[in-house]
């Protein structure tokens, strides 16, 4: 069985590092754009503007769009047949020399400290960081690298909601998260507004931030009813009459994007994550002939994600 | 209302400060430097002399990290400029200003209109936030040259001190003036008027948390 070669697998990393902090994804920026286009608050509206020329300055410089980097981190998800040179730990190895390289050559703010101790090795990397993350799909011999650089401090919260709450309890939570966060425009809002139903509490987190930065703007979840959510939240938080930097406006959220996994029978667990003005996320599938194919769209909740039987080929085979 | 657009000095005059309004589109000229919590501590906590004469070479403190480099030679390269929250230094804003006689603090999100009043007004001092946020590649072009990179060893790329010449920085907004009156807080009160409506029909969590406001024309800053 071929094998993808290492040295691919870095190059590429430091690629998608790159392009992940200086060219905005085109599903945001189309999103950013309809929103100029409609935003009436004259302050509001001179600030969605200038990010516009910003993102334009970023890509003609070849500068980040913004100065804070966020924290780069990697999701992978890999084709059941797909072979890495050296292994995971390799590829692991190789993931975490790109995230440092590229800090550099960028140059991307090193953001990563220690917790505690505030170490900061100027690359990027430390304990725990960068975060990697994996999942996997039936078919397929490719593996997808995707590097997110979301901003750390503002705009994500949780809750340990319950049934009783019901929907009327989730939509305040939702609307609490984008009043708190979006005053004074912490939230770097418009964004795309991730929610996270249900799993454990971890799981939770990790749905809700997953739907703001795996998802585009314009997607949709594939449960119908669960995609009626979606649009409806969208309009509730753009009503609230609060857009850019929490000027008045009636630009807040871009898209919403919601993603569910099952719960403790008597818990609703939610979470909400903003995934800010500078969207960065960078995809690229590598295959083990060397081909690199660059995208930006994640693709990364499947059917396979979102299965709910036990066994999934019997669900497929029960589908046809 | 149309926005004003005004050149700055980094060493403003007391009466271009004064003619600022909440709401103007700045862009400055001058020197300017970086200082966030690592620059105050060592500066106030640990006492170390600070390596700029204060006001003199510049009267503009950017709470910022820039996406930067330093080169094996010693060299700068700088490529992004972006603020970061400032209400989290309101405790050393204060003694800062006295010691360095800073009359422009530069940042994201600004702070309150009790700070404002409190010691930027006394001091002569004006917010400036920068836009979006996230402007950082605007921004960027209006560097200069990177004069120097103070306390690199002891705080590290993103919290040392970064002395940047600029030349028409911006955009920033004018978020205090020197009545101390606060630009996101005006905002907010215009917000505030739609929020009960917005919240029809919605309900408290059956689960509380301790110290929660449940007034939502509060802050949580």
């Amino acid at each position: 069985m071929t094998q993808i070669p290492l040295s691919l697998i870095q190059r590429t990393a430091e690629d998608l590092m790159a392009k992940a902090a200086i060219d905005i994804p085109e599903d945001y920026l189309d999103g950013l754009k309809r929103a100029a286009d409609t935003e009436e608050g004259d302050l509001s509206s001179f600030v969605l503007k200038a990010m516009l020329e910003n993102y334009e300055a970023a890509k003609q410089d070849r500068s980040a769009m913004c100065g804070d980097t966020g924290v780069p981190r990697w999701f992978v998800k890999l084709g059941n047949e797909a072979r890495v040179e050296g292994g995971m730990v390799a590829l692991e190895a190789a993931l975490r020399r790109a995230t440092a390289k590229a800090t550099f050559d960028v140059p991307l703010r090193p953001n990563r400290v220690h917790p505690l101790w505030r170490t900061d090795h100027n690359n990027n990397v430390g304990i725990g960081a960068p975060e990697i993350e994996y999942g996997f799909e039936p078919q397929g011999d490719w593996i997808d690298l995707i590097t997110v650089h979301k901003g750390g401090l503002f705009g994500t919260d949780y809750r340990m909601l319950f049934p009783s709450d019901g929907v009327q309890g989730i939509k305040r939570f939702y609307l609490d998260s984008l009043m708190a966060f979006g005053k004074r425009g912490l939230a770097c809002q418009p964004a795309i507004i991730g929610i996270g139903l249900g799993g454990s509490k971890d799981i939770c987190m990790s749905l809700g931030k997953r739907a703001s930065v795996l998802r585009t703007v314009g997607s949709r979840n594939s449960d119908p009813r669960i995609a009626a959510m979606e649009e409806e939240f969208k309009e509730l938080g753009n009503s609230i009459g609060m857009g850019a930097m929490g000027f008045v406006g009636k630009n807040m959220v871009i898209q919403c994007n919601i993603e569910v996994g099952y719960c403790h029978t008597g818990g609703m667990p939610m979470s909400v994550h903003a995934f800010c003005l500078s969207s960065r996320r960078a995809v690229a599938r590598l295959y083990p002939d060397g081909r690199v194919e660059h995208r930006t769209d994640p693709d990364w909740f499947t059917d396979y994600q979102r299965r709910e039987t036990v066994d999934w080929d019997a669900a497929k085979e029960a589908a046809e | 209302m149309s926005i004003r657009e005004i050149r700055l000095s980094t060493t403003p005059t007391p009466e271009e400060i004064a003619a600022l309004r909440l709401g103007d589109i700045v862009y400055l000229d001058g020197l300017i430097y970086t200082a966030r919590e690592g620059v105050y501590m060592r500066a106030l906590e640990e006492q170390a002399n600070i390596p700029m004469e204060l006001p003199a070479e510049s009267a503009a403190n950017f709470h910022c990290s820039p996406a930067a480099r330093i080169n094996g030679d010693g060299s700068f390269d700088m490529g992004a400029v972006t603020a970061t929250a400032s209400f989290r230094f309101a405790k050393w804003l204060p003694e800062w200003m006295e010691k360095t006689g800073a009359k422009l603090i530069i940042g994201k999100g600004g702070m309150t209109s009790k700070d404002y009043k409190e010691y930027f007004v006394p001091n002569g001092a004006v917010y400036l936030s920068t836009v979006g946020y996230g402007t950082g590649a605007l921004l960027g072009r209006g560097v200069e040259k990177v004069e120097a990179v103070h306390w690199n060893e002891e705080l590290g790329l993103a919290q040392a001190m970064w002395v940047i010449r600029c030349n028409r920085m911006g955009p920033f907004i004018v978020a205090s003036d020197l009545n101390g009156d606060c630009l996101f807080e005006r905002e907010n009160a215009k917000i505030a008027e739609n929020i009960a409506r917005v919240y029809e029909g919605t309900k408290p969590a059956v689960l509380k948390r301790y110290g929660e406001s449940d007034d939502r024309s509060e802050e949580v800053i």
